[in-house]
C-alpha cells in the first residue's frame, strides 16, 4: 500500500504538457547602449561592464530571447567550486533530511537539560544549511548569465512564499528553491503549483502536513487560493476552502523515512467535495491534481498571475490592458511562463516603463554589488546577508505567506532611505575607485553637483550610490 | 531638525479636549497583533460552557485563569505584566471588536483595517493613522518598524525607524546634507530628510544604550527591548506611533496555560509592562491601543490549534484609560451567538470605536472623525 502511495506520488509529479515551439524573436528597433543598459537594469539583477557587453553583442532582441529559453547557467569556475563545496549540493535532502529528522526525534526524547552540546550542534547545523542556501542565492544572482531565470527564482519563491524558521525549513530551503522552484520558472505555471504543493517545506510551512480526515487545517488550502492561484478576490468563498482542504487531507510526508512528500490514505477525507462550482469525486491522491489543474486553468489565475509578474518586471499599478494581453498569453498557452513574460517584454508598457520601478532592497544591494564587482568574486556573502536583514529584506525570511511586497510605497520610506544609504557607504568605501556611472543613466544636474563636491572616490561613491538615479532599475 | 524645540512650539495646534493634562499633547500608540491573535483564550469567557465543550485540548481552566469579571477571565501568561495594569485600573478589554471584512484573509483584513475606508472603498493611498496625523497637524509621527505600515501611508510625513536592528550611523553630517541635496524638491526629498532627522533622534535619545545592547544576540525579551526604545522615543521626539508584533497565527500546538501562544503572551505583556514603566509621567497622557486583524475559530480545530475567525478582543491601555473593566457591546457566549456558526461576532466596529476614541483622546470633532474615518459614526465608549 505505501509502495503504491509513493509511486503515486511520484507519477503525479511527472504529470507534463508538450512545450511550446520556440519564441518568436521580439524587434527591438531602438537598440542604443542607454537602452541596453535599461534593460539589463529591468532583466537582470543590474547592470555591470561584463553584461553590457553581452547585451551589445547579441542585440537587445537576441539577449532577451536567449535569456527567455536559457541553456544551463555556467558560472565562473571560481564560484561554481564554492557551490560545489557546500554539503547542500553534496547531500540530497532525501539522505540529509532523514538524519536531521532522527537527530531531532533522539532529541526530543532526552529531557530539556540534558544532551545540551548536541542540541547545540543541531541548531548550528540547521545555520550552516541556510547560510549555505543564502550565500548559493546571492552568488548565483551576482554571477549567473541567466539573470531573468535568477530572477524568476526569487519572484517565484517569493510567490510560494516559505519561512526558513518555522520547524525544521532551514535545512529544506536549499532544496525547495533548487527541485521546487529554479527548474520550473521558465516553465509551466502547473509544475510550479505542482511541485510546490508536495514538497515538504510547503507542506511544513502551511501545515498541510498535518491537515487529515476530521481534523481539517484550513492553513494552506486558503493560501492556495488567495496567494498561490485566484487571488483574493478571484471569486471562491469560504466553502471552497473548506472543500479544498478536505481535498487536501491526508498529504503529508515523513522525513525520518526519507519520503518528502507522502499520501496517507487513511488520514484522507474520501467523501465528495464541491470544489468552485464541481464535483470532485472523493477518489484520493489524485484529487490533488484534480483541483491544482482547476485552478492552474482559472481565469482568475491567469489574471492574478500575469498582474503580479507585471508589477515585478514593469510596475506598481500595470494597465489592465497590459494584464489582460498576459492572461491571454497564460490561457492559450496553459501557463506557459515564456509565452506570458514574452507579451510582457515586447509590449509598449514594458518600454516605456524603463528606469522608473523603484528598487527593493535586494535589487538595490545586487545591483550596487554587481556594479562594483563585475566579475570579481565577492569574497565573503556574510555581509550582504547582514545587509538584507537590515533593510527589512532578508533571504528565505518573509515570516508570512504573502512574500515581500513589490511597489514603491512599501520600500521608499524614510527608515527605508536612511538604512540604504548605510549599506551604500558599506559598498563604495570597499573601492578606491570611481565606479562606472553608465548604468545609471543620464544624471541630473544636482546630482552631478552634489558629485563635484565628494572629498575622495570612496565619497564620490558613496554618493553616486545614493543618488536617485540608482534607486530606481 | 530639532524636534524637540519644534514639537514645543506648536501646543496650540493640540488645543482641545484633551483628557490628562491639556498642556501636553496627548500620544497613541497602536499596537498590531499581525496574524489574527486567538482571543478566545486570552480574555477568556469563563462562564461559557460552549467554550469548555469546544476546546478540549486547549481551554484555559476556570482555576489558571486571572479574575477579570464574573464572565471572563484573563490568561495567566499575562499575570505580571497586563493583569496588574488592569486591576489599578489602566487597561480595558473591548470584546467583541473588529472589521465586517469576512475574507479571513490575513492581508485583505489587516489592510482593510490600517486603511480605515468604508467597506467597499480601498485606496492604498491613504491609512486610518496618516489621516489622524494631518489632523494633528501633520508632525510627530513614526512608525517602529522597518517598512512604513499601510496605515501610515498619505500625505502627512510619517518617519519610520526598525527599533530591532541599529548601528552607529556611518554616513556622516556633511554627507547626509549632501545627499538630502541631491533629493531636495524631488518626489522621496521629504522621506529623506525625514530619514535622517529620525535617525539623529533615535541616536539623541538612544544612542549608547542601543548600540551596547546590539552587540547582545537577539534574545526572548526582544520586544520588551523594543517597547522601551518605543517608549523613550515617544516621550520626547513622538506623539503618534505605530509598532508590530507577528507569530500569533496558532493553527497548530497552540497550547493552553502554557504553550505556544502562552510564550507569545508572556513576551507581549512582559514589552507593554515595560513600555509603561519607561513612559514614566508621560504614561498619564498615553493610549495604547492593542488590535489584531480577526479573532479565531471558537472551536478548536484538528491540530489543537486554531483556524481564521472574525471578531476579536482590543485592549486600551494607558494611565489615563478608564480600565477595569470590559467595555462595548457584548452578548452571551454560546453556539447560538457564534458569527456563521463558527467565530465570534462583532458588535463593536473598529472605525466607530476608535473614532469614539479619538473623539475623547485629542478632542476630534465630527467634521474631523468624518475625514479620518468616512461614513462611520463615532461609537463613544468612553474608554479615557
Amino acid at each position: 500500500m505505501r509502495l503504491v502511495a509513493v509511486l503515486l506520488v511520484f507519477l503525479a509529479g511527472c504529470a507534463t504538457a508538450p512545450r511550446q515551439p520556440p519564441l518568436e524573436p521580439i524587434a527591438w528597433p531602438d537598440d542604443s547602449l542607454a537602452v541596453q543598459l535599461q534593460v539589463l537594469n529591468r532583466v537582470s539583477w543590474g547592470a555591470n561592464r561584463s553584461s553590457a557587453a553581452e547585451i551589445a553583442r547579441l542585440g537587445t532582441g537576441g539577449w532577451l530571447a536567449a535569456q527567455l529559453q536559457p541553456g544551463s547557467a555556467s558560472l565562473p569556475p571560481e564560484i561554481q567550486a564554492r557551490i560545489d563545496e557546500m554539503s547542500i549540493s553534496r547531500r540530497s535532502l532525501v539522505d540529509l533530511g532523514a538524519e536531521l529528522e532522527n537527530r531531532r526525534l533522539a532529541l526530543q526524547k532526552a529531557a530539556a537539560d540534558e544532551r545540551k552540546a548536541e542540541r547545540q550542534a543541531f541548531n548550528e547545523d540547521l545555520q550552516r544549511l541556510a547560510r549555505e542556501a543564502q550565500t548559493r542565492m546571492l552568488l548565483r544572482a551576482l554571477y549567473s548569465p541567466n539573470q531573468l531565470e535568477d530572477q524568476l527564482t526569487w519572484f517565484w519563491l517569493n510567490h510560494f512564499n516559505v519561512f526558513q524558521y518555522k520547524g525544521p525549513l532551514r535545512a529544506l530551503v536549499a532544496d525547495y528553491e533548487e527541485r521546487a522552484i529554479r527548474p520550473h520558472v521558465l516553465g509551466r505555471f502547473r509544475e510550479l503549483l505542482g511541485a510546490t504543493a508536495r514538497h515538504p517545506a510547503m507542506l511544513i510551512y502551511l501545515d498541510n502536513a498535518r491537515n487529515s480526515a476530521g481534523r481539517i487545517n484550513e492553513n494552506y488550502a486558503r493560501e492556495l487560493m488567495e496567494l498561490h492561484t485566484l487571488g483574493v478576490d478571484g471569486g471562491y468563498t469560504q466553502a471552497d476552502v473548506e472543500a479544498l482542504a478536505r481535498i487536501l487531507t491526508g498529504w503529508s510526508l515523513d522525513l525520518a523515512s526519507g519520503e518528502l512528500a507522502r499520501f496517507y490514505p487513511r488520514r484522507h477525507d474520501y467523501s465528495d467535495k464541491l470544489f468552485l462550482g464541481r464535483t470532485v469525486k472523493g477518489s484520493g491522491a489524485r484529487e490533488l491534481d484534480v483541483a491544482l489543474d482547476m485552478l492552474a486553468q482559472h481565469p482568475a489565475t491567469a489574471r492574478f498571475v500575469s498582474r503580479k509578474l507585471a508589477m515585478f518586471f514593469v510596475a506598481d499599478e500595470p494597465g489592465d490592458a497590459l494584464v489582460a494581453r498576459m492572461s491571454q498569453s497564460f490561457l492559450d498557452t496553459s501557463g506557459d511562463i515564456p509565452s506570458v513574460l514574452r507579451t510582457m517584454f515586447a509590449s509598449p508598457e514594458f518600454r516605456a516603463s524603463l528606469g522608473t520601478k523603484f528598487k527593493d532592497p535586494l535589487h538595490y544591494a545586487l545591483s550596487a554589488l554587481r556594479l562594483v564587482l563585475d566579475e570579481r568574486a565577492l569574497p565573503d556573502a556574510q555581509p550582504v546577508i547582514g545587509a538584507l536583514a537590515r533593510m527589512g529584506e532578508p533571504l528565505y525570511a518573509r515570516a508570512t505567506p504573502d512574500g515581500y511586497p513589490l511597489t514603491r510605497a512599501d520600500w521608499a520610506s524614510p527608515g527605508q532611505l536612511a538604512t540604504r544609504f548605510e549599506i551604500a557607504r558599506g559598498v563604495a568605501y570597499r573601492v578606491p575607485v570611481r565606479i562606472w556611472d553608465a548604468p545609471l543613466g543620464a544624471l541630473s544636474d544636482t546630482t552631478r553637483g552634489t558629485l563635484a563636491q565628494a572629498s575622495s572616490p570612496q565619497e564620490w561613491n558613496l554618493l553616486l550610490l545614493s543618488s536617485p538615479e540608482f534607486m530606481v532599475r | 531638525m530639532n524636534r524637540r524645540s519644534f514639537l514645543a512650539s506648536l501646543p496650540l495646534l493640540y488645543a482641545g479636549r484633551l483628557f490628562a493634562a491639556p498642556a501636553a499633547p496627548a500620544r497613541f500608540l497602536l499596537v498590531f497583533l499581525r496574524g489574527g491573535y486567538d482571543a478566545a483564550n486570552v480574555l477568556v469567557p469563563l462562564s461559557s460552557s460552549y467554550y469548555y465543550d469546544t476546546r478540549p485540548n486547549i481551554a484555559i481552566p476556570r482555576s489558571a485563569a486571572l479574575p477579570v469579571n464574573s464572565d471572563w477571565g484573563l490568561h495567566p501568561a499575562l499575570a505580571e505584566s497586563l493583569h496588574p495594569l488592569y486591576t489599578r485600573g489602566e487597561a480595558a478589554f473591548i470584546a467583541f471588536a473588529g472589521t465586517h471584512d469576512t475574507s479571513r484573509s490575513h492581508f485583505e483584513t489587516q489592510d482593510s483595517i490600517e486603511l480605515g475606508q468604508p467597506q467597499g472603498t480601498r485606496s492604498y493611498a491613504s491609512g486610518f493613522m496618516n489621516r489622524l496625523a494631518a489632523e494633528l497637524g501633520g508632525r510627530g509621527a513614526i512608525s517602529f518598524t522597518n517598512q512604513l505600515p499601510v496605515t501610515f501611508r498619505g500625505t502627512a510625513q510619517v518617519a519610520n525607524v526598525a527599533l530591532n536592528i541599529a548601528a552607529r550611523p556611518g554616513v556622516d553630517e556633511r554627507q547626509s546634507r549632501l545627499i538630502a541635496q541631491m533629493y531636495a524638491g524631488s518626489a522621496l526629498g521629504t522621506q529623506v530628510a525625514e530619514g535622517f532627522a529620525a535617525r539623529d533622534a533615535v541616536m539623541r535619545d538612544l544612542g549608547e544604550e542601543m548600540i551596547a545592547a546590539n552587540r547582545n544576540a537577539v534574545t526572548a525579551r526582544a520586544f520588551e527591548k523594543q517597547a522601551q526604545r518605543v517608549a523613550k522615543l515617544m516621550r520626547s521626539d513622538y506623539r503618534l506611533g505605530f509598532v508590530d508584533v507577528g507569530g500569533w497565527d496558532t493553527h497548530v500546538g497552540e497550547g493552553g496555560a502554557q504553550g505556544t501562544l502562552a510564550t507569545r503572551l508572556d513576551e507581549l505583556g512582559r514589552g507593554l509592562a515595560a513600555l509603561c514603566n519607561a513612559m514614566g509621567d508621560a504614561w498619564r497622557d498615553t493610549v495604547v491601543l492593542v488590535v489584531s486583524e480577526f479573532g479565531r475559530t471558537f472551536r478548536e480545530n484538528g491540530n489543537r490549534g486554531t483556524d481564521h475567525g472574525h471578531g476579536t478582543v482590543y485592549w486600551a491601555l494607558g494611565g489615563g484609560v478608564r480600565g477595569g473593566r470590559v467595555a462595548g457591546e457584548q452578548v452571551r457566549v454560546a453556539r447560538d451567538t457564534l458569527f456563521q456558526d463558527r467565530d465570534y461576532p462583532v458588535l463593536n466596529e473598529y472605525r466607530a470605536l476608535l473614532g469614539g476614541l479619538f473623539a475623547r483622546v485629542y478632542g476630534l470633532d465630527n467634521e474631523a472623525l468624518a475625514r479620518i474615518f468616512p461614513g462611520a459614526a463615532p461609537k463613544d465608549l468612553a474608554l479615557v
